[in-house]
């Protein structure tokens, strides 16, 4: 079912873990739906020169986070939020059509992290705007519910 | 690397002397048994002989016993045969919640086709309590379904108290014993049914022949039209090699039960005893009340099919209830519906223990399985608590 790069990051997974002085953690997904994800990321002179993962997932789920980490290490913060679902499934050799949504969440949860890297320096992204925006609207609606 | 199979409900392997019985028909014995010639009433034969085989099992007449393809048919047949051929009484059929997807899918089917259908709550152990069946029949009442043992949790259920409900309300009571038959006693007459499903492949048999216990002289319309075997009650050719190897896999299942339960049960009260040593791991299902081989956990802060994968790696086969290893991404239904919370189902692992399994696999399985726990916990961001993940919102995969 699987290819043999996700076997490989899932029977070896790299950079399992969290960094404790990160500069940006991004978590995405619900235990309750089977995965959740949790990147952190370590930044210096606008380069990701570290990245380590948490998953509660499927074996895909923990293959695309080991290969996210990978693929992130080295490269710019611009460079970075260019990884979407279809690279990381890319280098893993393709991912089955049911489990492309965890290498989604792979992406979104690196994608967060980065946010909240720029949000703890107060860089603000057209992008980054709008997702807080979206996370300000659920607030109020959940607030109006109770 | 030796395979050591832990998913006997999944499907058994078939056994030499079963396949040894089935061979001439696949090969010079090919006749159809409606032919009048001797190639053809030699096949009518062994059908017949596998019938009285079959019948002998569950305790039956071998007129009551229908061969169908699978037990997902026996099932469909069940529930809309009996729903269709009793409308005229009423239009209300009861189920459990913890049935096997063709007593369910048949359920949703008949209530969109005009039924009412109530899915009965079950306690944490997954069991039907009398009680709730009693306050569930209405006057439209005219089938109830029930399934034997569960699949998933192993939860044998109370069916003679439940079946004597039915008769008092004079409802007709059917019990899906697709993973029960040939793995504990299943005697329709001890249980008090009027419809039986059973699928030779759970008794070591061939995929493909399966059986409806029907009792005599209760009208079921057909789910297959066409000629007249099986009485004009299911038509289509005969499968005749894979009906003589349920005959044979029945026989064998009834000469070696006792032998076979006392033997898994030993394996699996010393599986369950050394996995829930491990902290934060579960037993799911009825502790006492289950099949003799069957061993159901949730494993606190990891998911089943990350388990499934790495215990493959290992040789060790085994099955799961999470979302994840579904094709569907749905958590099992049955866990759901026991009170388990959606995240703790997603750590759902299965053992299923067979004649073939030694004591030797089970130590084998204890000494890798621990391991392979702490290596996914190891990995998880959960492994010192859930938190609050009810906040997180719903669970939509994104495209």
């Amino acid at each position: 079912m699987y290819s043999k790069e996700v076997m490989d990051h899932f029977m070896n997974p790299r950079n399992v873990g969290e960094i404790p002085d990160a500069d940006g953690v991004g978590e995405e997904g619900n235990p309750t739906c089977g995965d959740v994800m949790k990147i952190s990321i370590k930044v210096k002179d606008g380069k990701i020169i570290d990245a380590k993962f948490k998953t509660f997932g499927c074996g895909a789920a923990i293959a695309v986070s080991s290969m996210v980490t990978e693929m992130v290490k080295g490269k710019t913060i611009e460079e970075a939020l260019s990884i979407s679902k279809e690279t990381v499934a890319e280098a893993l050799g393709g991912l089955p059509a049911q489990k492309m949504h965890c290498s989604n969440l792979g992406a979104d949860a690196l994608r967060r992290a980065i946010e909240d890297y720029k949000s703890k320096q107060g860089i603000q992204t057209p992008k980054a705007a709008k997702t807080k925006k979206k996370k300000a609207k659920t607030v109020k609606k959940t607030r109006k519910g109770t | 690397m030796k395979i050591r199979y832990f998913d006997h409900v999944a499907t058994n392997p078939l056994r030499e002397e079963i396949l040894e019985a089935m061979l001439p028909y696949l090969k010079e014995e090919f006749g159809n048994p409606l032919s009048p010639y001797e190639l053809g009433t030699r096949a009518r034969t062994a059908i017949e002989e596998a019938r009285e085989k079959v019948a002998s099992l569950i305790g039956a007449k071998p007129s009551a016993v229908i061969f169908t393809s699978s037990g997902a048919e026996a099932n469909n047949f069940a529930l809309r045969g009996i729903a269709l051929a009793r409308q005229n009484k009423g239009k209300h059929i009861i189920v459990s919640r913890v049935e096997h997807h063709s007593v369910l899918n048949s359920a949703r089917f008949l209530e969109k086709s005009g039924f009412t259908v109530t899915f009965l709550p079950v306690d944490k152990h997954g069991m039907v309590e009398p009680d709730t069946l009693k306050k569930a029949i209405t006057k439209e009442t005219t089938l109830v379904s029930i399934i034997h043992a569960s699949p998933e949790v192993g939860t044998i259920q109370p069916i003679k108290e439940l079946s004597a409900i039915a008769k008092e309300n004079d409802i007709i009571f059917h019990t899906d014993a697709v993973a029960s038959a040939g793995n504990i006693p299943v005697d329709v007459n001890e249980l008090g049914v009027d419809l039986l499903s059973l699928a030779a492949h759970q008794f070591y048999g061939p995929k493909g022949a399966a059986a409806l216990y029907v009792r005599p002289g209760l009208r079921i319309v057909p789910l297959i039209y066409g000629g007249i075997q099986e009485n004009g009650r299911r038509a289509g050719t005969e499968n005749v090699p894979a009906i003589v190897g349920m005959g044979k896999a029945a026989q064998m299942a009834k000469a070696e039960l006792p032998e076979k339960m006392k033997h898994v049960k030993k394996l699996r009260d010393k599986l369950i005893e050394g996995i829930t040593k491990v902290e934060n791991v579960y037993l799911t299902g009825h502790p006492t009340e289950r099949l003799p081989g069957h061993a159901s956990f949730c494993v606190e802060f990891i998911e089943g099919e990350a388990m499934l994968l790495m215990l493959a790696a290992k040789g060790i086969y085994a099955a799961s209830g999470s979302a994840c290893s579904s094709k569907a991404l749905k958590a099992s239904p049955v866990l759901l519906s026991m009170g388990i919370p959606a995240s703790l189902a997603q750590g759902s692992i299965v053992f299923t223990l067979g004649s073939e399994n030694s004591e030797e696999d089970i130590d084998y399985l204890l000494s890798e399985f621990p391991q392979i726990i702490s290596r996914l916990r190891e990995i998880s961001p959960y492994a010192g608590g859930w938190g609050n993940t009810e906040e997180k919102g719903q669970c939509i995969p994104k495209k």
